[in-house]
């Protein structure tokens, strides 16, 4: 027979019309007492966003409870996502495959999804006002905006001038504009990538995208040369690209940082020149990654503090400003968690759980998040970092012991294997996400 | 699970409650093995699936062997590329709930 458990238990006992305060249960739980009535049936769950945090959320919640009315207002039609959109720099895939749409969220798990921008919060009246006027009320509200840019940090820099020097840090037409202008650059010019500071989006993801653009400029443009200005002293898994770097592209790529005074304060469009102590550099590609906060929403909403993240649970990923409501993925403060996809889906998982759990009034399973970051240093030559985590006195923190990065030295038969790890996690990622 | 007492306290109760209950919509406390395996799913597909990549699938994976295979990479018995990293941030009770609850899913 199948276990049964406490809260189908109590149900049945329910309907059979036993209390359980007749029959004095001391081995129930207080949780469970609580329970009486209790149900998500009808409750109704919001979520804002649909990248790998909330489309994560929006199918988990379905999937562990399909009483729930889940909710997704993302305005796009179909999401392109960060993760291998370097891989497409480089032509090893197409945009069709970084892109996926909602209709399996719809049509397998009943995911009611709204194309609308949300555009304020009331988290006392527990509603959502969409861009048309609509105003939604919510149980729970998941916010899930990923990130935004500090324009203003970089003199001259700004939202029209990305349309020159594009960021490509969100995917999409971004990426597409970058794609073209490193196939047009001029063969021996120069690519000059500004990267940004902690804590950012994908903290190898710059890295990635410069061994990228360099497996396409060994092919394409041989003579190029690509520098990185960046205002950070180290970067992750650095020795392993720096291995790679001179194991596929001798020294085609430069990196400068923050110890050589390389943090670009100031850009001038008209010349493509920028500026900083390290020295005033010229380029024909200039790919500006500005520092970053949370998605705009969040402010908005007041979900942010002084970091211009949103603090949140470390377990549930309740918001500690407003009750209902959940912050997940790049947006949230996950203690040393990176903000990466996977990292997003993980804790859309755990967020999801929490948010069945609490409207069931049943007991939060224990958490564990985790983190897989593959990049690819070449088309053949993948490395990986690993974190798991968990609540460690109110902070996400690294288990100790478990995680770390991919061998430095390890053979090429080693690194072909990681490439083919990364392609396929991302074939399980966006699957488990978008696909099934 | 149902404390014993609990379990039978009620047990000569079932005969006149499980006509009545609608107990396969319940939702029921979700396990810590099946919490913690939904993370295995981002690299080893969805439910344990075949994904289509290098990655092998965990669905219905043989309980007793996922349990040797993950502490032997805990334990660095077992080389591999990433998997030593995960492995060691579980105890072997947690690797014991996650390879139960694998061992459950249709492949």
């Amino acid at each position: 027979m199948q276990t049964l458990q406490r809260r189908t238990l109590f149900k049945a006992l329910a309907t059979a019309g036993i209390s359980l305060g007749t029959i004095g249960l001391s081995a129930c739980s207080k949780e469970t007492l609580k329970a009486d009535g209790a149900n998500a049936k009808g409750k109704t769950v919001l979520i804002i966003g649909g990248g790998f945090a909330g489309a994560t959320v929006a199918k988990y919640v379905k999937r562990f409870d399909p009483e729930v009315n889940v909710t997704l207002i993302e305005p796009k039609t179909t999401y392109m996502t960060c993760p291998a959109s370097n891989w497409y720099l480089a032509g090893l895939i197409d945009v069709q495959t970084l892109t996926h749409d909602y209709e399996t969220l719809k049509t397998q798990h009943g995911v009611a999804v709204i194309h609308q921008l949300a555009t304020a919060i009331n988290p006392q009246k527990q509603t959502v006002s969409l861009e048309d006027g609509r105003q939604l009320s919510y149980d729970r509200l998941v916010v899930s905006p990923g990130i935004d840019f500090k324009y203003e940090a970089i003199e001259g820099y700004s939202a029209e001038v990305a349309n020159l020097f594009p960021h490509a840090w969100q995917a999409g037409p971004q990426t597409e504009l970058l794609a073209k202008q490193i196939q047009a650059m001029p063969q021996g010019g120069r690519f000059l990538m500004v990267a940004p500071p902690n804590p950012y989006r994908c903290a190898p993801g710059p890295y990635e995208r410069v061994s990228m653009i360099a497996e396409y400029f060994k092919k394409h443009n041989p003579t190029a040369s690509i520098m990185i200005l960046d205002p950070k002293d180290k970067f992750s898994k650095q020795a392993l690209f720096a291995e790679g770097w001179q194991d596929l592209y001798g020294q085609m790529i430069e990196w400068y940082g923050s110890q050589d005074g390389a943090t670009v304060t100031k850009i001038d469009v008209a010349s493509k020149t920028v500026f900083s102590d390290f020295d005033t550099i010229q380029a024909d590609v200039i790919n500006i990654i500005p520092p970053q906060k949370a998605g705009k929403i969040a402010f908005t909403a007041g979900l942010t503090d002084e970091s211009g993240w949103c603090p949140v649970d470390q377990d549930t990923f309740e918001s500690k400003i407003h009750s209902n409501v959940y912050v997940v993925g790049d947006a949230s403060n996950a203690g040393t968690m990176p903000k990466s996809g996977h990292s997003a889906s993980s804790q859309g998982k755990m967020c999801a759980a929490a948010i069945v759990s609490s409207l069931n009034q049943l007991p939060m399973p224990p958490t564990r998040n985790v983190n897989t970051c593959y990049s690819l240093v070449g088309a053949d030559y993948g490395i990986s970092i690993v974190g798991v985590y968990q609540n460690q006195d109110g902070r996400l923190s690294e288990i100790p012991g478990s995680g770390g990065v991919s061998t430095k030295g390890a053979p090429l038969s080693e690194r072909k294997l990681e490439a083919e790890y990364a392609r396929g996690w991302y074939k399980s990622i966006v699957k488990d996400i978008w696909h099934s | 699970m149902l404390s014993p007492v609990f379990q039978k306290l009620l047990g000569g109760l079932f005969v006149c409650t499980l006509s009545s209950m609608s107990y396969a919509q319940s939702p029921q406390p979700i396990s810590m093995g099946e919490m913690f395996a939904t993370t295995c799913f981002l690299c080893h597909g969805p439910n344990g699936q075949y994904s289509g990549g290098a990655i092998p699938p965990l669905a219905g994976y043989p309980r007793d062997l996922m349990v040797e295979q993950l502490k032997d990479f805990k334990s660095g018995k077992r080389s591999g590329t990433i998997m030593g990293r995960h492995a060691k941030g579980y105890s072997d009770q947690e690797i014991e709930a996650i390879a139960d609850y694998l061992a459950t899913l249709k492949p």
